[in-house]
């Protein structure tokens, strides 16, 4: 698989660390009643759906920038890079993603 | 009529003609006692055993595609029971034992092969690893014994001995497991339940379940409703997919994991080797080739294949330990479908709604565990109870901490 870096253009997917479903990037609030429960959920549950998935690869030979790969897994087709970084940095700023 | 030595002599003098298709074509009927989700080796494999062990008359198996189709019929057929911690080593054991009375009990031929497996061991201390995993195994009653160099030197002369950076010191030989005709299995099992009634209904999809006041009490299909009173799930690989239309989220990720056949080749290699430093492992099959696997892809999938850095990466630990199969050529390979579970282990048990039950996350290991994920899995849904070598698969063992985690990976899929 190529992944087209947005910095670095396209590159072997095998430059990269693979750490699995972008929601993981919204991490539980831990003050919240609920953390424990939602800790777990975060650790252990996944909605691994056919099809789309958002995933985060790290780009561990390379820039080491986190990217989130808009991934066909059923025909492991490449539809959408993005960084991770302007994608939390939109998220904080509530400009929506 | 079942099958024999004497069997084919007589049809033989008849031309042939007396053969029957090995399980019939069963129509859905409106309603079963049990009905299995997912015609692969754990679901027969739990038809029969519920059949012939738990006397349950009306179970059905639905498929949506044609038996023995998804990793009973894409894996390195490898059986062995050499693992290490309690929740794991007893239930592997009891498999390995139902695979040994396998083809007397199912009347089929599945070319059971007990030819061995040797864990090949690099350093001091992985021996040391390998010593108390033995001694583990023996506690529960499996066979385990530690070669040093030249114990594995009169097994296999040409193994890459004196590699420089990983040479092979010993390994740890468990004689009595071995290899199985993987296809053979799902015939056989489908075979056998068919034989005592259980209806094999395939290209049967099945499109949602039907709860009601947190009681499943059927299912929606592609051949229409059908109601049971209770419902197994297993279908490895779609496992998320499947629960998820009754509104679960699993433990667990969809992982591509490749196999490989070289091309045929004399008989070389008398049992079954895996690497100590790298994930590979190689047998020889019946008809020649090396038979081999490594490393799942490691990202999730649901495409039955896989790409070439990982084609790449196995073939170089097989030239790392075993630098003559660099002069034959890969012949084939494949893909499954792996519910890669967070700690490496698998679940069978019951979910919160009632009457209906789930067997899936095996990862890398279905197919070994088959006879006993079908015992365990019939067990399950017969008494209500789970058998006594599968009471840690439980499903809310990962929000109590009690994680049956073998490689000591985390919560991890792709490491496992």
């Amino acid at each position: 698989m190529i992944i087209n870096h947005p910095l670095l253009g396209p590159r072997d997917a095998s430059e990269f660390s693979y750490l699995g479903d972008a929601a993981l990037m919204q991490r539980p609030d831990p003050k919240s009643e609920t953390a424990a429960q939602d800790f777990y959920a975060y650790q252990y549950l996944r909605q691994n759906p056919p099809g789309e998935l958002r995933e985060l690869w790290f780009h561990e030979q390379g820039d080491r920038s986190y990217l989130v790969v808009t991934r066909n897994i059923t025909t492991h087709e490449i539809t959408q890079v993005e960084l991770a970084r302007d994608m939390a940095l939109a998220q904080k700023t509530g400009s929506g993603l | 009529m079942g099958y024999s030595a004497f069997r084919i002599f007589k049809e033989a003098l008849s031309g042939h003609k007396g053969w029957k298709p090995v399980w019939r074509k069963a129509e859905p009927k409106p309603r079963y006692d049990i009905i299995i989700i997912g015609g692969g080796g754990h679901g027969l494999a739990a038809a029969h055993y519920l059949a012939s062990k738990f006397e349950q008359k009306r179970v059905a198996v639905l498929e949506k595609g044609w038996i023995g189709g998804g990793n009973v019929g894409r894996n390195t057929t490898i059986i062995r029971s050499n693992y290490m911690l309690n929740g794991n080593e007893a239930f592997y054991e009891f498999s390995l034992k139902l695979w040994e009375g396998l083809e007397q009990d199912v009347n089929y031929n599945a070319m059971v092969s007990q030819r061995g497996i040797i864990n090949l061991y690099h350093s001091d201390g992985q021996r040391d690893a390998y010593v108390r995993r033995g001694n583990a195994m023996k506690l529960h009653g499996a066979d385990a014994v530690l070669l040093d160099q030249q114990g594995v030197r009169d097994q296999y002369p040409f193994l890459n001995f004196e590699n420089a950076r990983f040479p092979i010191q010993g390994g740890l030989w468990q004689p009595r497991a071995g290899t199985v005709r993987h296809d053979a299995v799902a015939w056989g099992y489908a075979h056998a339940a068919d034989k005592s009634g259980v209806d094999i209904i395939e290209n049967c999809e099945v499109t949602g379940f039907q709860i009601t006041n947190g009681h499943c009490t059927g299912v929606t299909t592609t051949r229409g409703d059908i109601s049971a009173q209770k419902v197994g799930v297993a279908v490895a690989g779609n496992s998320s997919r499947v629960m998820a239309m009754a509104g679960m989220r699993l433990p667990m990720e969809s992982h591509v994991l490749q196999a490989f056949v070289s091309e045929g080749l004399k008989p070389v290699l008398p049992g079954v080797i895996t690497y100590g430093a790298g994930h590979f492992y190689v047998s020889q099959s019946d008809k020649g080739g090396l038979v081999f696997g490594g490393d799942i892809d490691g990202y999730n999938s649901y495409a039955q294949r896989g790409n070439l850095p990982v084609v790449e990466d196995v073939c170089e630990g097989g030239m790392s330990i075993m630098p003559m199969i660099g002069k034959s050529r890969l012949l084939r390979m494949w893909g499954g479908i792996m519910d890669m579970s967070m700690d490496g282990s698998p679940i069978i048990d019951k979910t919160h709604i009632e009457g209906l039950y789930f067997n899936g996350g095996w990862c890398y290991g279905g197919f070994k565990a088959t006879p006993a994920s079908g015992y365990s899995f019939a067990h399950l849904l017969a008494t209500g109870t789970p058998h006594a070598t599968a009471t840690a698969y439980r499903m809310d063992r990962f929000s109590k901490g009690l994680m049956i985690d073998e490689k000591g990976q985390g919560a991890q899929p792709n490491l496992h």
